[in-house]
């Protein structure tokens, strides 16, 4: 158990508070805000600035039908809407994501493994699986990656990252992850463009793999 | 409570029942005393000389809000989110229509936030929040699942224990750190006010927003962490 040292940069909290945040990258921001007091806490002082911003609005006037239509239904059953709860390593974002299953884990060679969360035309969201002392392919990024360690530790140019820590890659980072050799290492990762591959292999498989 | 409603002696008991229903007051307001009115205050009297931690602040410093809002929480009181309706549906409506959404449809958000608020509101802590930080937040979250279709991911809700003794000094001081929060905003200059505003309002994509608020935000976060330190947290299994 050591501290996070690798947190959420104060422009991706504030988008994602705001809503501005792309769904792949919001679903790693959440997920590392549950497993962070710190960027809880500084999560929630951007809502209490958003919260200052909606009480010193300007008024517009509502009907009365609304008033009434509110009160009406007070008292009318709401539908249930499934409550995902953290399990093992997956906080509850993540589970979410999985829709409350296993991840479904395809090989991508060498050992390493991965589980789509999802993908469109926006980017995707993954969880990857990396045996202990493997590297994932040196790669470069067309947009931004966030990566998050949610089990086992891996480490590339940038610095080491461990349970809870996020790493920020833009496109000038060309970095080849390597999991440390104690444990396999499984992280959420996603993007908002596809991964660039240095070698040939694991560019051929990119279209079949999607990442 | 309107025996004890205008009675200034009791006001620290008045503040103790907003925070925390006492089963044994909540039973004499429903079925009348069942014991002299003196031994059920002194009861509780004592009851509150035992939480020596905190000192209790005067009612009149938290903020209406919030006083409206645990009563919704705490007693389904339907009073109290009238108020907040009042106070908050044409804000909301305001808020929203700033976004670009017509008039017609920004109702619908706010019916959508009013009914999120009543139903969902044993998850307000204000401990940490303010409810106009809560109901930003559902706001937000709200309007993005509208247009996506689909709930948005957020983080592990962190509950509070049933039955935790609630400190009224900390929801006090988030109450005022929010009060000196409006008043910074409302004395920048309108250039700043509006790039905030435009920022909260969702309009800039993270590579635009601006972060540089020059808004104190350090000393509200060191609050809010010391409300979230409060709660049982269970993260100690996973790291
Ligand atoms: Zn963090």
């Amino acid at each position: 158990m050591s501290a996070i040292t690798h947190h959420v940069p104060d422009s991706l909290l504030a988008a994602y508070v705001s809503g501005n945040l792309e769904h792949h990258f919001a679903l790693v921001v959440a997920a590392h805000v549950s497993l962070c007091l710190d960027c809880r806490a500084a999560m929630e002082a951007h809502q209490a600035l958003g919260g200052a911003v909606l009480d010193t609005a300007d008024c517009a006037e509502v009907s009365e039908a609304l008033r009434a239509s509110i009160f009406d239904q007070l008292d009318a059953p709401v539908a249930a809407t499934p409550n995902f709860v953290r399990s093992g390593i997956f906080p509850s974002p993540v589970m979410e994501a999985l829709k409350g299953t296993p991840p479904r884990w395809k090989p991508l060679g060498g050992g390493i493994k991965q589980s789509i969360l999802s993908a469109d035309r926006d980017g995707s969201s993954r969880l990857l699986y990396i045996p202990s002392g493997r590297a994932v392919p040196q790669h470069s990024h067309n947009g931004l990656e966030l990566t998050l360690v949610l089990q086992g530790s891996f480490g590339d140019d940038a610095g080491r990252f461990g349970v809870g820590d996020l790493e920020v890659a833009d496109s000038d980072v060309d970095h080849q992850p390597t999991a440390d050799l104690d444990a396999a290492c499984i992280c959420l990762a996603a993007t908002d463009a596809p991964l660039r591959f240095n070698s040939l292999v694991p560019r051929l498989l990119q279209p079949l793999f999607r990442i | 409570m309107i025996w004890i409603k205008n009675d200034p002696n009791f006001l620290p008991l008045r503040i103790r029942d907003m925070f925390a229903a006492s089963p044994q007051l909540e039973h004499t307001y429903k079925n009348g005393p069942k014991m002299p009115l003196f031994e059920v205050m002194s009861k509780d009297m004592n009851m509150l000389k035992d939480r020596k931690k905190v000192p209790v602040p005067p009612i009149s410093e938290v903020s209406e809000q919030t006083t409206w809002m645990l009563a919704v929480r705490d007693q389904r009181d339907r009073k109290a989110f009238a108020r907040l309706y009042d106070h908050f549906a044409p804000r909301l409506k305001g808020f929203v229509m700033r976004s670009g959404i017509p008039a017609a449809q920004a109702e619908e958000v706010v019916q959508d936030v009013m009914l999120t608020i009543w139903h969902k509101a044993e998850l307000f802590d204000p401990h940490r929040a303010q409810v106009s930080a809560w109901i930003y937040q559902i706001t937000r979250n709200r309007n993005i699942d509208m247009i996506r279709k689909e709930r948005r991911p957020v983080p592990d809700e962190l509950g509070q224990e049933i039955g935790t003794e609630p400190d009224a000094g900390q929801i006090l001081a988030v109450d005022q750190e929010v009060k000196q929060l409006v008043q910074a905003l409302e004395a920048l200059k309108p250039t700043q006010r509006d790039a905030i505003e435009k920022t909260y309002l969702g309009e800039l994509t993270h590579q635009e927003l601006c972060t540089q608020t020059g808004l104190p935000l350090g000393t509200i976060k060191s609050r809010i962490r010391l409300g979230l330190e409060k709660l049982r947290y269970e993260l100690k299994g996973m790291r």
